[in-house]
């Protein structure tokens, strides 16, 4: 297990070689540059020259990478061009509200599926199965923007019970409740395509338990019903469902994306989409590659996982 | 030519088959249709679909009013005249839906036409020739797959500047991975089935063995990723749009008339603006997502 | 039950007839990669030194338990597989390292036929499409006579024309196997490999296969190596038998001496495991097997077989017993230092 491990870590290295080269070919196909976007026309084509050769846009491409590669092995993310801040602070600035709203997420999803997937599975073929089975198709097609929206909408708008954005009420601290009642739409609006998807998977694993010899035999010696249901199969079925939580994380970071802008939740999301229309190219570079290093990451964690819950699985 | 003389088998004493009528032989396509049509919703979903379809080709002729074009009052509610009232310059938001759905329908099938060509390109020679091909591949694989999708495509489309052309394109750079794996997955175990050895042994061309003798059987599972990757490229096209990083203004789409409704007040007082995109990207994703689904089903070879 | 054509044991073998395949020393290794790096660790020992001749218008059985690595030697031979080592020759040309083209025009003469009847036709094309497409191939066959030559196909293996737009799942079992062996003849080879071809058959279907393969190869000069795990069909179809355990011929000879004077201790348990009605071996004592096969990743030293030889000495742990020569031009040589 310990040489697949650093197996799997050695073969990080040219993924994430590859990964920087493709990132940074993207950023700099770019028609304009950060200068462009500060062009004050008054100002001098010579001063604008100086400014590009500052910042080292004049050199060769691959004088531009390794550079950029050199410092970022230092552990330097650069500094942001637009913010002037260095990336490590704006992006440490942002990194916590999203990963308190991904993880609530994540929980609320696992919540509302678990439970209905196991319902699902043992009402198998009835309208509660048909029904949950339509709920969890509309969770995986309904556009976030558009659910986002629609929760504002009637929560925030109709209703008046919930704010419509941000993180704490303005201006002040309201305390633990306030930051809760923040989280509850943009968390909902996040955990709903997880949750969608992890019904049938729950479903289906529950189902391929049920099948399983030592449950039918178990229920032939006598036992209860909902106790078989419960010990034995619950435990065997929940095993594979939890070991591949690792899988949403890209689907939570692009969804983080969406949700954030609309919800005004001053995270990783709004900060990419800012960066992004000021042009900024240190803050998105680095941005793409911690969010890459997060999937390769939450992708070898589950691997591990897995074969750790499976004995079956063998790795290596 | 052959002119060896063949035994009959009379002499062997081997019992022959008894001659048949020609019975008609239940063709697989039927198959697979008739367990499709079991599956209400996906059946449903076809429909849809079909109706969709049938919208996008005829929406010059189903519009009431141009598009792009300012034809009525500013934000008016419905009325008999806007059937789904106007927008906030006042353009016909039913004439807007039914345009944007030829924007979804090219954006879902050019960009899944796209990867699945690719990827099923790569997963299959990846898989057939195995070796440094493979490893090269799958690392190349392995790079696309670990940048969050999402975001990377906003990154691309913020770079290159936002166009159809440029969704579709990107879109597709990044979603053929999925399908090269797959399809590696199934021809790998299809390379082993002795049908294969046969091919390889009776001295069949490789081109021919990958078309013939392995492609098909890794169809099935291209088929249902495809038409899931349709609903998912209408939905992230959408997503796009609605951050204004998609198809552009005056050119309507699903997402960027939702895009309009971010303020409170056309939100809480215009829910004619918003409520009927939100839908139709809701219901064309639901239904694209039940063919799916019956598709799967109906192609398990399990079953 | 398979009857048998008490004829088949009394007819004279073909002397001299010449030799149509030989392998030298034949090696199939398949690589266990572990570890880090992946490096090798090891090699599975599929098939470990094998040397046999097999002459033209026989067939040779290649008998063992299954994981003795009869079906490899099978697909080595049919280049399905690449070998380690050793060398195959046809014909006295050496084609061990043929590449894929040089290969091609040798696919005509060379055919196999294999066990599984359900996985060894493409299930989506029609019976007919499957026999044109070699010969198509091939050239030997256009698209005008293809058809003629798909019906002759059919006929000479008692499938009726009428099926020939059918596709496979329709078929039975012993049926499809003998489209299998349609398409084998195809290409009209002179040899062919018969991977346990009735092993997934019935048994009343066996029986059919057997004697059509035995009356296409006596109209047609066929050449068999008719690989089986058990000794009954081998014993009906075969001219002479070859013994395979853990990667080794332990014992070849003609069918009559392997049956009436089995050498090696392996080839009496082996016909011990088949109910025999030859009342030459009744009287015999049985010997019993001890332990499980050894894993072919290491095999044991000396004699293979000596983890589970009743007779095994001190000898037989320390020193590999060879096959006597004449055990490759036609003679009975078994690799026991304590021949029986």
């Amino acid at each position: 297990m310990l040489t697949y491990i650093v197996r799997r870590l050695l073969i990080f290295v040219p993924v994430l070689l590859g990964i920087t080269i493709i990132n940074f070919i993207i950023v700099n196909m770019a028609p304009g540059n950060p200068v462009d976007m500060y062009i004050d026309p008054n100002m001098s084509p010579e001063i604008i020259e100086a400014k590009k050769e500052a910042l080292g846009l004049n050199d060769p491409l691959i004088v531009q990478y390794v550079k950029w590669l050199g410092t970022l092995l230092t552990g330097d993310l650069g500094y942001s061009m637009s913010s002037y801040a260095p990336v490590a602070q704006l992006v440490g600035e942002r990194i916590m509200p999203t990963v308190t709203l991904g993880l609530a997420a994540l929980v609320l999803a696992l919540l509302i599926a678990v439970p209905l997937g196991i319902l699902s599975a043992l009402k198998q073929n009835t309208k509660i199965d048909y029904f949950v089975t339509g709920l969890s198709f509309i969770g995986t097609s309904i556009p976030n923007f558009f659910l986002g929206l629609a929760l504002i909408y009637i929560f925030a708008v109709n209703l008046g019970v919930l704010p419509t954005g941000g993180m704490q009420q303005l201006g002040g601290d309201g305390g633990m409740w306030d930051r809760v009642r923040h989280m509850i739409l943009p968390a909902i609006v996040l955990a709903t395509a997880i949750a969608g998807r992890k019904v049938r998977y729950v479903r289906a694993s529950m189902l391929d338990v049920l099948k399983q010899d030592y449950l039918r035999t178990a229920r032939s010696k006598g036992v209860h019903e909902f106790w078989v249901t419960n010990k034995h199969a619950l435990r065997n079925a929940l095993l594979p469902v939890i070991t591949v939580v690792g899988l949403e994380i890209p689907i939570l970071l692009g969804g983080a994306i969406i949700t954030e802008q609309i919800f005004q939740w001053p995270g990783i999301g709004q900060l990419t989409l800012q960066s992004m229309m000021s042009r900024d190219y240190p803050t998105i570079m680095a941005l793409n590659l911690i969010a890459a290093i997060a999937v390769l990451g939450a992708n070898l964690l589950t691997d591990i996982l897995y074969s750790a819950a499976d004995p079956r699985i063998k790795v290596g | 030519m052959s002119t060896t003389k063949l035994p009959t088998l009379a002499q062997a004493g081997v019992p022959t088959l008894p001659e048949i009528e020609n019975v008609q032989v239940e063709k697989r396509f039927r198959q697979v249709s008739r367990r499709f049509a079991r599956n209400k919703m996906a059946v449903i979903g076809l429909f849809f679909c079909i109706a969709l379809f049938a919208i996008g080709l005829f929406a010059p002729l189903l519009q009431p009013y141009p598009p792009d074009q300012v034809s009525g009052e500013f934000s008016a509610p419905p009325s008999a005249a806007h059937l789904l009232g106007t927008d906030q310059i006042g353009r016909d938001v039913l004439s807007r839906l039914i345009s944007a759905t030829q924007v979804s329908l090219l954006v879902g099938f050019a960009t899944v036409a796209i990867y699945v060509a690719f990827g099923t390109l790569v997963g299959l020679l990846s898989a057939y020739y195995g070796g440094w091909i493979d490893t090269v591949f799958m690392r190349i694989t392995d790079m696309f797959m670990a940048f969050p999708f999402m975001m990377v495509i906003l990154v691309v489309v913020s770079v290159v500047g936002p166009s159809l052309f440029t969704i579709i394109a990107v879109l597709a750079l990044f979603s053929w991975p999925s399908i090269a794996r797959l399809v590696r997955g199934s021809v790998l175990s299809l390379k082993q089935a002795d049908h294969v050895r046969a091919a390889v042994s009776l001295g069949l061309k490789t081109p021919r063995i990958i078309m013939q003798h392995i492609f098909p059987g890794a169809l099935a599972p291209i088929i249902v990723n495809a038409t899931f990757g349709v609903a998912s490229a209408i939905l992230t096209e959408s997503g796009l749009s609605f951050l204004g990083m998609g198809v552009q203004p005056p050119t309507a789409s699903w997402g960027n008339m939702l895009s309009e409704a971010q303020s409170i007040s056309v939100l809480s007082d215009q829910p004619w603006l918003w409520l009927p995109a939100g839908l139709a990207i809701l219901l064309t994703v639901l239904a694209i997502n039940f063919v799916g689904d019956g598709l799967r089903d109906a192609l398990d070879p399990k079953q | 039950m398979i009857e048998f054509d008490s004829s088949v044991l009394e007819r004279p073998q073909p002397e001299t007839a010449s030799t149509l395949l030989q392998l030298n020393g034949l090696k199939t290794h398949y690589p266990i990669r572990k570890g880090l790096l992946g490096r090798v660790r090891g090699h599975v020992k599929a098939v470990d030194g094998v040397s046999l001749d097999i002459r033209e218008g026989e067939t040779l059985g290649l008998v063992g338990e299954s994981g003795c690595g009869k079906s490899t030697i099978g697909r080595t031979i049919l280049r399905l597989e690449q070998s380690t080592g050793g060398q195959i020759l046809y014909k006295g040309e050496d084609i061990t390292r043929y590449s894929t083209p040089k290969m091609r025009p040798l696919r005509t003469e060379m055919q196999m036929i294999f066990q599984d009847p359900f996985s060894s036709l493409n299930p989506w094309m029609r019976v007919k499409d499957i026999l044109k497409e070699p010969m198509l191939a091939h050239g030997k066959a256009t698209a005008s006579t293809a058809d003629a030559e798909v019906d002759r196909l059919l006929d000479a293996v008692g499938i009726p024309r009428s099926y020939k737009d059918r596709y496979v799942h329709e078929f039975s079992g012993g049926q499809r196997q003998r489209i299998g062996i349609a398409r084998a003849l195809s290409l009209n080879p002179k040899f062919i490999v018969c991977d346990e071809p009735v092993s997934a058959l019935d048994v009343s279907i066996q029986a059919q296969v057997l004697n059509l393969l035995k009356e296409l190869q006596k109209e047609l000069g066929l050449t068999y190596l008719f690989i089986a795990h058990g000794l009954g069909a081998v014993k009906y179809i075969s001219t002479r038998i070859a013994v395979m355990y853990l990667g080794k011929v332990v014992e070849i000879g003609t069918k009559d001496e392997i049956f009436r004077n089995p050498k090696h201790p392996y080839t009496r348990i082996l016909l011990n495991a088949y109910p025999v009605p030859n009342p030459h071996l009744r009287g015999r004592e049985k010997i019993v097997v001890q332990g499980d096969v050894p894993s072919p990743a290491n095999p044991p030293s000396g004699c293979r077989f000596h983890t589970r030889c009743p007779f095994a000495q001190e000898l037989c742990r320390q020193e590999e017993p060879p096959l006597a020569a004449d055990g490759t031009n036609g003679g009975h040589a078994a690799a026991c230092h304590f021949t029986l």
